[in-house]
């Protein structure tokens, strides 16, 4: 057996990961293994990780990418050029603007490596107040579209005025 | 400089000895928070450019940290950065890559931002023993201090968003560094281990096959950070962990109860290979040093205290053994110098 990393030296050390059950193996001579610094404590992701990850990301599933021309740069991000295939291949995200391109193509993904796939933790202070008046536009719109369906106008207007206003506020803060 | 001048000025807080009997199992807390600015592209995708702009905003972000300074990779040797990896400071791939990134670290290096590793910001806070939830108090207080200058990447649905989908959400990894001997010896490692699997944590070894750890140290951290609270990711480890001290607490017991004699003599025998050996391989070195702390922790060795073993873990690995000495080393030499540091500091 021949080292996975260096492909040359005898492999002579397993490394083993276990990841939510499933057996992630590498074999690597003594040398790699000390490079890549095994001992460290979580220091990185072990490389097979990313390769599971795409792994996940079925290429047969993909429209047929690689034929299409440039006329549709629907599978391509605006903002950091990372291209849907790209993506597959190496299973990471090139910016934060990412997570909107392939949002069809990440989110059963994230249910099947996170289990879950929506946030419950931490929101950022800054833009986090931008969150909370978001939520509240949202909410102030339901109770709005049911009061044009009850026919509610007077109540109905009251709202869009404070929805209204809730937005400015919303531009003005300058967040997101 | 003495070895011991060496090692007080060198190592970091996490390598300190803490009081207290999980301290025996725990051997340090890690919580890692991963950041990225927003529009910027991540590392990997990044031009020197855009590398350089997140450096600029993170600094501009620090000022008034003063207990941190600024390390840039580029003015590091190759030997300062694998010892800086093997005290747990910074990645691998911060040790390779050729890229515009840095470590802002503090004082006692027990709290460190790494800046165009994976992701643009990662925050971690390292302490000794078994403080996850004082870990997360100070990685949670350095997040939002740089928050309040930085606009990160974040989305209701999604939480933090991270160059890799395995760290999106939350951005939060914990993990505790646990050194298991009485399971390893008892056998029962492995079916500890496949139990930590199944409950959505990860559990990494060190060498050797399937669970076998160099050292019997392993790491057992978070895999999902998505969907969870930060409260409830720490407290799942926590409670898994505190189950494995009391086996662990248990099987050494047994082994003390049961195999006193076995025990003694292995400890011994471990001891007297590392202060008369004249060279010695790191995971050798290791399986021994974990022997000896077994016997000091079970008071069958009162010549030392557990604290070395720490020290040594990190002390005798390349980076380390290359800058103590500082030169070049080859796989050899390193085996022999190696041999040395053990002797001379189990002497001392
Ligand atoms: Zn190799
Ligand atoms: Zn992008």
């Amino acid at each position: 057996m021949v080292c996975q990393e260096c492909k040359k030296k005898q492999a002579t050390v397993h490394f083993t990961k276990i990841i939510n059950g499933e057996k992630i193996e590498l074999k690597l001579c003594e040398s790699c293994a000390e490079q890549r610094g095994d001992l460290d404590f979580d220091g990185q992701q072990p490389f097979s990780v990313h390769q599971l990850l795409a792994g996940l990301l079925d290429l047969e599933e993909m429209p047929n990418v690689k034929g299409q021309t440039t006329t549709s740069n629907a599978g391509i991000c605006k903002n950091c050029g990372l291209t849907e295939m790209q993506f597959a291949k190496i299973g990471r995200l090139g910016c934060t603007q990412c997570y909107q391109t392939f949002g069809a193509r990440l989110n059963p993904l994230l249910k099947r490596v996170q289990g879950r796939s929506s946030h419950n933790g931490k929101v950022p202070k800054r833009s986090g107040g931008d969150i909370k008046l978001k939520r509240e536009i949202e909410k102030l719109r339901e109770s709005l579209n049911r009061y044009v369906i009850e026919e509610k106008f007077e109540d109905a207007a009251v709202l869009r005025d404070k929805i209204k206003a809730l937005e400015s506020e919303l531009t003005q803060g300058g967040g997101a | 400089m003495s070895l011991k001048g060496f090692i007080d000025k060198n190592l970091s807080r996490w390598i300190q000895e803490q009081e207290g009997k999980t301290s025996e199992v725990v051997l340090s807390s890690r919580i890692r928070l991963a950041r990225n600015l927003n529009d910027i592209p991540f590392p990997f995708l990044a031009d020197s450019t855009d590398q350089s702009k997140v450096v600029e905003l993170v600094r501009d972000a620090m000022e008034g940290q003063k207990d941190f300074s600024y390390l840039s990779r580029k003015n590091l040797s190759l030997e300062d950065r694998q010892a800086l990896m093997e005290k747990h400071l910074i990645s691998m791939q911060l040790v390779n890559d050729n890229k515009d990134s840095g470590l802002w670290l503090n004082k006692d290096e027990s709290a460190s931002i790494m800046v165009n590793e994976e992701d643009h910001i990662r925050i971690q806070v390292l302490l000794p023993g078994f403080e996850l939830e004082e870990a997360r108090k100070k990685a949670d207080e350095l997040d939002d201090a740089l928050e309040q200058k930085l606009n990160y990447g974040f989305n209701e649905e999604k939480g933090y968003l991270t160059s890799c989908p395995t760290n999106v959400g939350t951005g939060l990894r914990a993990s505790v560094m646990v050194h298991l001997p009485g399971l390893v010896l008892t056998k029962q490692i492995n079916k500890v281990l496949t139990a930590v699997s199944q409950l959505g944590l990860a559990v990494r070894g060190i060498y050797g096959e399937g669970s076998e750890a160099a050292g019997n140290i392993l790491q057992i951290s978070n895999q999902i950070t998505l969907g969870q609270r930060e409260e409830e990711i720490i407290d799942n480890i926590k409670r898994v962990t505190k189950q494995i001290i009391d086996h662990e607490h248990n099987a050494r017991k047994w082994l003390l109860n049961e195999k006193k004699i076995e025990i003694k003599d292995k400890v011994h025998r471990a001891y007297g290979v590392l202060s008369n050996a004249y060279t010695i391989s790191s995971k050798e070195a290791l399986e021994l040093l974990s022997q000896v702390k077994l016997g000091i922790d079970l008071q069958l060795l009162d010549k030392e205290s557990s604290q070395i073993f720490k020290e040594l873990i990190v002390l005798i690995r390349p980076g380390y053994l290359q800058k103590l000495y500082g030169q070049k080393l080859s796989e050899k030499q390193r085996d022999i110098k190696r041999a040395e540091v053990i002797r001379e500091r189990l002497r001392n």
